[in-house]
């Protein structure tokens, strides 16, 4: 018997696909974690009930929704910037950790007592600190080809015991009774918030990055360069464009976006640094980065989106008594999905009728 | 020389399990399929195996189990990669934040509860030999069992016709096409082998290492397996010896810490990490001078049987 359908390339993707295709992919994601709350004997209905009531369902749910689509927005730009050129940063979430310890370390030994100056001092530490720790890699990359998702990745676990190493060790404060912290920050390192909410302005830095990576990408030599590497690095090379300088100030630029992320998160949001305390945005952005397509505008609203699972993932915790890796299960399954999905993007199935 | 037995004996049981990883990513990346997510099937590995090793009261059951589940979650990543064509590192960051999640919901209920692991099986006769007996010989059945399969391994992908088959599976899927093979096939055969061992790998830790599940427990060996892969070049005797002088790294900082150093434990937490790069920039630079290279050609890359290259 002859098969009933074929496959075939899509020679041009239209263009209701760019936004169906991811949003049927995480219905179905939703579907399948339906499936498992189930299995847990949780009625999946009263569990995203709770999820969306908690993340979207009042004022102060949207806010905490927007508080961590900040990091997720800047974190998810930095490895998209990366991803374009087809270079792996896996380790936002170390250069996340190297921006606020850069941070904290400017307001522990440089503090100056005016906002304006000590912030931007902090934010640029924060760009270094976390644009050397990608750039490192980077650098390994296009010397020697080593491998950057591996280099990376282990620079994930570096960076976060040596942020233990400070919060238990030299940086803890005195006065926590013995609780594993920073010394509170002063007034003036602390980034402003938005009425009585927890949004601070990061939120203006992560949508004009945006933007600016937006105009970057569209209509400059550079980001036009970055595509071609990441497209097909033989022409580039033969364009004379010169992809191991791109590859390190690319990964420059990705690792110091990142590092912003992590300054927000210590001068926005906690004052101070604990241990633990990104938990795991810099992988929830690659997530971020895959299902925006890589596009800068879109990495605003998939992570707001994103934003609202982990806020509706700790009512999750709170009402349903679910552990937090739940979320981390259903982020895996969107991944899943995301992937296939890509498949319908690119194919199409063509059903042969009976006569033919 | 006395000193070092016990180093070494613990290099050898603390290497085993990044060593069962790493042999079944080569076996999966000499099929030209990239699994990152080895981190995410260890960690399913060591809760299967342990919560089955607690009901049934047998690890060998707890450790075959671990093995299945292994199969079955990599035999997803093979369907993404091989049968959609989707990207094989997204898809194996996919399989770690699934793995590592679902082993801490499922397992949360487990955390603290104790087993009856595999016990250590000294061989007669050989581990009376004096030095070499007491590292090699004096361990559990797993040990052993990676013994077997890092020979059979070698054996396997260098002088067999199958083996034959699966190299040039990884450099020239449309070679064995023509030979009227299927590409697909093979790949999820190896996929999902190299995926139960990497699972085995992390059931060695809860069922026979640790004799206790903990969330987290592998704190990044899945990652460092995949590193050994590079460092051992695709061969499974040099990825032994990587993986035991991991071993060696860990279980010497496990006794300076225990001599009570004042070293800062974080900083020597580091070590395994720091090695890492260390090991991966070492051989890349090598390989830059034009030494071996060893990455299967077609790695990564998928096979649509109906368009061009």
């Amino acid at each position: 018997m002859k098969p009933r359908f074929r496959i075939e390339r899509r020679l041009e993707v239209p263009s209701w696909m760019n936004w169906s295709i991811p949003a049927g992919a995480v219905a179905v994601a939703l579907a399948a974690g339906a499936v498992l709350l189930s299995f847990l004997g949780v009625s999946p209905l009263a569990a995203y009930k709770a999820m969306v009531q908690g993340s979207l369902g009042d004022a102060w749910g949207i806010s905490e929704t927007i508080v961590k689509a900040i990091p997720l927005t800047l974190a998810g730009l930095a490895v998209g910037l990366a991803f374009t050129m087809v270079v792996w940063n896996i380790g936002a979430e170390g250069q996340i950790v190297m921006g606020a310890l850069a941070a904290v370390a400017v307001v522990r030994y440089a503090f100056v007592d005016n906002s304006l100056v000590i912030l931007s001092l902090m934010f640029l530490a924060a760009c270094i600190a976390g644009g050397l720790w990608a750039g490192f890699a980077g650098f390994l990359k296009a010397r020697w080809n080593v491998n950057e998702t591996i280099t990376t990745l282990m620079m994930n676990y570096i960076a976060i015991l040596l942020a233990d190493y400070f919060i238990y060790g030299p940086w803890r404060d005195p006065s926590s009774l013995g609780f594993p912290m920073t010394t509170p920050f002063p007034d003036a390192a602390r980034l402003p918030v938005l009425g009585g909410t927890r949004v601070h302005v990061g939120i203006f830095l992560a949508i004009g990055l945006a933007i600016l990576f937006r105009v970057l990408y569209r209509w400059t030599k550079w980001g036009f360069e970055l595509r071609v590497i990441g497209n097909n690095p033989n022409a580039a090379r033969y364009a004379g464009i010169n992809d191991l300088k791109n590859v390190v100030l690319a990964m420059f630029l990705s690792g110091a976006v990142a590092g912003i992320a992590g300054m927000t998160e210590v001068a926005g949001l906690q004052g101070r640094l604990q241990p633990g305390f990104s938990g795991g945005y810099g992988f929830t952005a690659i997530i971020v980065a895959w299902l925006a397509r890589l596009n800068p505008m879109a990495t605003i609203l998939v992570s707001f989106l994103l934003g609202a699972l982990l806020v509706g993932g700790d009512t999750l915790q709170v009402v349903m008594r679910l552990p937090l890796a739940s979320v981390q299960v259903l982020q895996g399954l969107i991944l899943f999905c995301v992937l296939g999905a890509e498949f319908f993007r690119n194919y199409r199935i063509v059903f042969i009728r009976g006569g033919e | 020389m006395e000193i070092l037995v016990p180093i070494l004996s613990a290099a050898i049981r603390s290497g085993t399990p990044i060593l069962y990883a790493t042999l079944g990513e080569i076996l999966t990346e000499k099929a030209g399929v990239l699994n990152l997510g080895l981190e995410g099937l260890m960690l399913l590995g060591a809760f299967s195996g342990f919560t089955v090793t607690m009901v049934t009261g047998n690890p060998w059951v707890g450790l075959a189990a671990a093995f299945c589940v292994g199969m079955a979650v990599s035999a997803l990543h093979a369907f993404l990669c091989v049968t959609m064509g989707a990207n094989q590192v997204v898809s194996g960051l996919a399989i770690t934040m699934f793995g590592t999640g679902m082993s801490a919901l499922l397992g949360k209920a487990y955390v603290g509860e104790t087993i009856r692991g595999l016990g250590i099986l000294p061989v007669p006769l050989l581990a009376k030999i004096p030095l070499l007996g007491p590292v090699l010989f004096n361990h559990d059945p797993l040990v052993y069992l990676s013994y077997v399969l890092v020979g059979l391994a070698c054996w396997f992908i260098s002088s067999t016709r199958w083996g034959l088959t699966l190299r040039a599976v990884g450099e020239n899927p449309r070679a064995v096409d023509a030979a009227g093979l299927s590409v697909v096939r093979l790949r999820y055969a190896y996929t999902m082998v190299g995926g139960g061992l990497a699972a085995l790998g992390g059931a060695y830790l809860s069922v026979v290492y640790t004799q206790m599940w903990v969330e987290m427990m592998t704190a990044g060996r899945g990652w460092i397996a995949v590193a050994l892969v590079i460092f051992g070049i695709w061969n499974p005797l040099r990825a032994a010896l990587g993986s035991y002088l991991f071993g060696g790294v860990g279980a010497l900082q496990l006794r300076i810490q225990a001599a009570g150093t004042t070293i800062p434990a974080p900083l020597l937490l580091m070590l395994p990490y720091i090695l890492t790069i260390v090991v991966l920039v070492g051989i890349s630079v090598r390989k830059g001078k034009g030494i071996l290279l060893g990455a299967p050609a077609a790695l990564g890359q998928p096979f649509h049987r109906e368009e061009r290259d």
